[in-house]
Parts: structure tokens; sequence; C-alpha cells
């Protein structure tokens, strides 16, 4: 099962985990698993209209899935899923 | 309150002149009850801008790997004003991640550089005061 790393903000949902293991083949799949388990974290990575947030960075394992295939990319059983918030200011 | 070693101080300083003319930023790890920033992570800014910054995605994971191997967590995030103060701006208050973190400015304003720390919750700006410590 492909393993999703939650930052320190997220983990107060998820009953205080770091690293949680969820089902899936695609990223889609993983997150939806991850609510089931967690559900105070919907509509902290995807949005209402399904789409990624864009106040969080996602990968697989060192490759940001913006520029893989989103929510339709493909994860295996090793894979590590990293969530991270987007810094930014001015 | 904010405890930074020598080191920290000093290499938030170097990367907020090494990134002029755009504004510097980074990563903050430590071991978030005792406030001390053990381990300083310049990163790119992505925006590549005097008036704003993204801390680079991809640096952004490597840092928090890296401090996750240390036993550490990312517990803030440090930025250059160029023609400012060391205040955080709308901006920064509006994308404020995490409520845990410290929100470190360095402004090269003046002459002399200065460096400042905040908490922001819901919106709220919280100065604390930064205590430097001997090695």
């Amino acid at each position: 099962m492909p393993e999703i790393r939650l930052p320190t903000v997220l983990r107060q949902h998820a009953g205080g985990q770091a690293s949680i293991k969820a089902h899936g083949a695609t990223l889609g799949d993983v997150l939806e698993d991850l609510v089931r388990q967690f559900p105070l974290l919907a509509g902290q990575v995807v949005t209402d209209e399904g789409t990624l947030h864009k106040f969080v960075n996602v990968y697989r394992d060192d490759e940001d899935v913006r520029y893989l295939d989103g929510l339709d990319t493909k994860v295996s059983d090793d894979d590590v899923i990293s969530i991270l918030p987007a810094v930014a200011g001015g | 309150m904010l405890r930074l070693g020598p080191d920290a101080h000093l290499r938030m300083l170097a990367h907020a002149f090494d990134g002029l003319p755009d504004e510097a930023c980074g990563l903050l790890a430590g071991v978030p009850a005792t406030g001390k920033v053990d381990v300083v992570y310049p990163c790119r800014n992505a925006a590549a801008s005097a008036r704003v910054y993204t801390v680079h995605p991809l640096d952004h994971l490597h840092a928090d790997r890296d401090a996750e191997s240390r036993g550490l967590e990312i517990v803030g995030v440090f930025h250059s004003h160029t023609h400012t103060d060391a205040y955080p701006s709308p901006t920064d208050v509006e994308q404020a991640p995490d409520p845990t973190w410290h929100y470190v400015i360095v402004s090269l304003r003046d002459s002399v550089p200065t460096l400042r720390s905040y908490r922001i919750t819901d919106g709220t700006i919280d100065e604390e005061p930064v205590v430097l410590e001997g090695r």
C-alpha cells in the first residue's frame, strides 16, 4: 500500500499521525481512501470540485504530481506520497 | 520565542544577501517544543521576484526529508524584504500555511540587516523574541 506523508498542519485531522497507508492505484484513489479513513481531511488536499488544492504540493516520491498526471498519476505499493503546504508570501 | 544558533542567524542573513535583487527564502528545522532552529535550509525563490517569494516545492521536499532523517521537523520559514521593514506583508499573512510555524523576516532596507520573527494565527500577527545563542 502506498504511504502518505502529511505535513504538520494536517496531522491534527488524522489523529496526529505523520504517515498513513492508503489503498489505490491512482493518486486520486489513494487520497479518497485517505479521506475515508480521516473524514476531517476532506477538502484539505482535494477541492470540492475534485482538483488538487492550490495551497498544497503533492509528490510521488521525488516528482511533483502536477508535472505527472495530477490526480490520475499512477501509484504503486512502494510509492511514498508526500503532501506539503505551498509556502509563499510577499 | 525563537532560539537561533550563530550559524542559523548568519545563514539566513547570507542567503538574503545572496538572493538580491530578489527576495530570498528558506526553511527552518528544529524540535517544535524547544523553539530552537537547528538547521537552516536556504531554498530557491520559485517566484524569482523582488516583491514576492515561493519556496521552491522541490527544495521544500528535500528539506523536509533531510529534517526528518535528523529527527527534526520544519518549524518555520524565513524570507527577505529587500526594501521594506521586517514586518509581515498582507500577502505573508494571507498565505501563512501553519500557525505553529515561526515566520522570520530579514529586512535589507537599511545598511544593517534586521531579523525579526512572528507567529501568524488566523490572520493575527504576534511578534516573538529572537534569542541568539552561542555555540
